[in-house]
């Protein structure tokens, strides 16, 4: 069952080192930001280091400033304080929305992901038709974004994230706008994509649930100011399906913490 | 959890679930899930294909039908002498000179004029307009001081600037020039800006994170994004060029400047020759309608179905 490594803020007890790499995968030492000056900050003192080839999970309720770290890891914005590493030249990041540009069809937009890499034509082709696969949506290619599902555009846009071939992806709530079947089957997906392709993967999510399918270890947000509460170890063999026994018992403690810390916002 | 209902469920006889508990529930979903769902979402919903006749009845006859009733109403108010044939000749009148204008090659010589003059004119306007439209989006402080100015000019008929182009360049076809840009241009230019400023901005983030330069976000991702409301500035840029057009052939009559729609219109004024006029007239319409439906739709509809932006109907 679920092994709990309960710590607050930068625990590296659950830290699966993978591979013989050097540092960390991504390193965040330090981080406030905020946008407003008078107003508290969004984020305050995140310390967080992820393995490579780790799977990690960032959740919390709205306000916690989730979204803010990934575009701080994503290089879209500067901290305010402390530094943030990543062992990436441009780390793939994925958004809610599959944000595919609607003019180009499917293999069009995974081959824009190729493009800054330099690639020719036919070796663009070549490798989008490769990564297109690997979603599962080999002959799709020709279709436009229009002409697929909510799930299929949100297939393109993995791959997308793919062809960037950055060793960290970073997924901004991916899934968050589809239906729970086609969830279901994305999150299956991504757990192949992820150990087949060895990636590091930070993944935001309010989902406790999703998290706890998903990663190999779960760190939890408070919301403002965002700040690192615990974190779980989550040691279930993968796949693991979202509705096992597993699941349901982490997800529900994990769920009674997140709650507490809701909470503490009322009056 | 809170809210989950512990009701006992009464399962119909000789149904037996079993509970392993030993695995951690079902499968995951699985690949053959996975394709199901992609083509149940994916489902063409075949379109009936329109049959000619369907066709004919539902988009050929209604205009037919109404050009016939109104020569049918002007036959008829013709006949009752409300107007003495001189201001209102007959349909069969208006024909006939329809037909010599376009026999004795008048017909073809005035919208040549016309159509060469209104694309020479429509280029130069894409070439500045399109300029002027890009200067205005990259500097916010050109875009504060000429945009008024710009969407102004658009509301001001253009003909106005008629009196001004013949005293500046006499009755050559630089006058004419002068007035079909000005009414063009802010079009142009206020397209591709509106175009711009519908680009959704995770579209610029979307290149920022594939790691794309700055000018390759404009070539591969702005512009691109831009084409729709760009394509509607000019499509509104051409409709503007024709009609100053018009006006200033319509005013600068000069055996020098050769004979287009406007100046046949003209003489058809000076001869008091009406069914001249009316044949000028539906020439002009003719020709806007042409363009229309030959340059413009065709090239806005592909563009909005590629985007899967446009309902067939």
């Amino acid at each position: 069952m679920s092994t709990v490594t309960a710590s607050t803020s930068s625990g590296a007890g659950g830290l699966r080192s993978v591979g013989a790499e050097a540092g960390p995968s991504v390193r965040v030492q330090g981080v406030c930001q905020s946008f407003d000056r008078m107003g508290p900050p969004v984020l305050d003192g995140v310390d967080l280091t992820v393995a490579p080839g780790e799977f990690l999970c960032l959740l919390g309720a709205s306000g916690c400033g989730k979204s803010t770290l990934l575009n701080l890891l994503a290089g879209l914005a500067e901290p305010t304080a402390g530094t943030v590493d990543v062992a990436a030249d441009r780390p793939s990041l994925m958004f809610q929305e599959p944000a595919l540009l609607p003019w180009l069809t499917a293999g069009g937009n995974v081959e824009l992901a190729l493009k800054p890499r330099g690639m020719r034509r036919a070796q663009r082709r070549e490798e989008s038709a490769r990564l297109l696969r690997l979603v599962n949506l080999e002959g799709q290619s020709g279709k436009r974004p229009h002409e697929l599902s909510g799930g299929m555009r949100q297939r393109v846009a993995l791959a997308r994230a793919l062809a960037q071939d950055s060793p960290v992806l970073l997924m901004d709530e991916p899934f968050a706008a589809l239906d729970a079947i086609t969830r279901d089957v994305l999150h299956e997906e991504l757990v192949r994509v992820w150990s087949t392709q060895r990636l590091t993967v930070v993944f935001v999510t309010h989902n406790v649930r999703e998290a706890v399918r998903l990663a190999q270890r779960v760190v939890l947000m408070s919301s403002r100011p965002g700040r690192i509460v615990r974190e779980w170890a989550v040691e279930l063999s993968q796949p693991r399906a979202i509705e096992s026994p597993g699941v349901g018992a982490l997800a529900t403690e994990i769920t009674t913490e997140l709650h507490r810390e809701i909470s503490r916002h009322a009056r | 959890m809170p809210g989950e209902s512990s009701t006992p469920v009464r399962l119909p006889a000789g149904h037996v679930e079993t509970h392993t508990g030993q695995q951690q529930g079902r499968a995951t979903p699985g690949r053959s899930v996975e394709a199901g769902l992609d083509a149940l979402d994916t489902a063409s919903v075949a379109r009936p294909r329109r049959r000619p006749w369907h066709v004919l009845v539902h988009s050929v006859l209604p205009p037919v039908v109404f050009l016939a009733a109104l020569v049918g109403v002007w036959q008829l108010v013709h006949a009752a002498g409300l107007k003495p044939s001189y201001a209102l000749p007959s349909p069969t009148d208006v024909a006939t000179t329809f037909w010599e204008t376009v026999t004795d090659g008048r017909a073809a010589e005035a919208i040549w004029t016309s159509v060469s003059r209104g694309g020479v004119g429509f280029a130069l306007s894409l070439v500045i307009g399109t300029l002027l439209g890009l200067a205005m989006w990259a500097s916010t402080w050109l875009r504060a001081a000429i945009g008024p100015i710009v969407s102004g000019l658009q509301s001001l008929p253009s003909v106005a600037w008629v009196p001004a182009a013949i005293i500046w360049f006499q009755l050559t076809d630089a006058a004419i020039y002068t007035v079909v840009l000005l009414g063009a241009v802010p079009s142009i230019a206020n397209g591709l800006l509106t175009g711009f400023k519908q680009v959704p901005p995770l579209f610029d983030r979307v290149g920022r994170v594939l790691g794309l330069g700055g000018l390759g976000r404009i070539r591969l991702v702005l512009l691109p994004a831009a084409l729709p409301g760009y394509l509607g500035g000019l499509r509104q840029g051409w409709a503007f060029a024709w009609r100053s057009l018009m006006a200033a052939e319509l005013i600068t009559y000069s055996p020098s400047l050769g004979q287009g729609l406007g100046q046949l219109l003209n003489i058809g004024r000076e001869l008091s020759q009406m069914s001249l006029v009316i044949t000028s007239i539906t020439l002009i319409l003719l020709v806007g309608v042409a363009i229309e439906l030959l340059v413009f739709a065709p090239l806005e509809r592909g563009v909005l179905r590629r985007r899967g932006l446009t309902v067939d109907r």
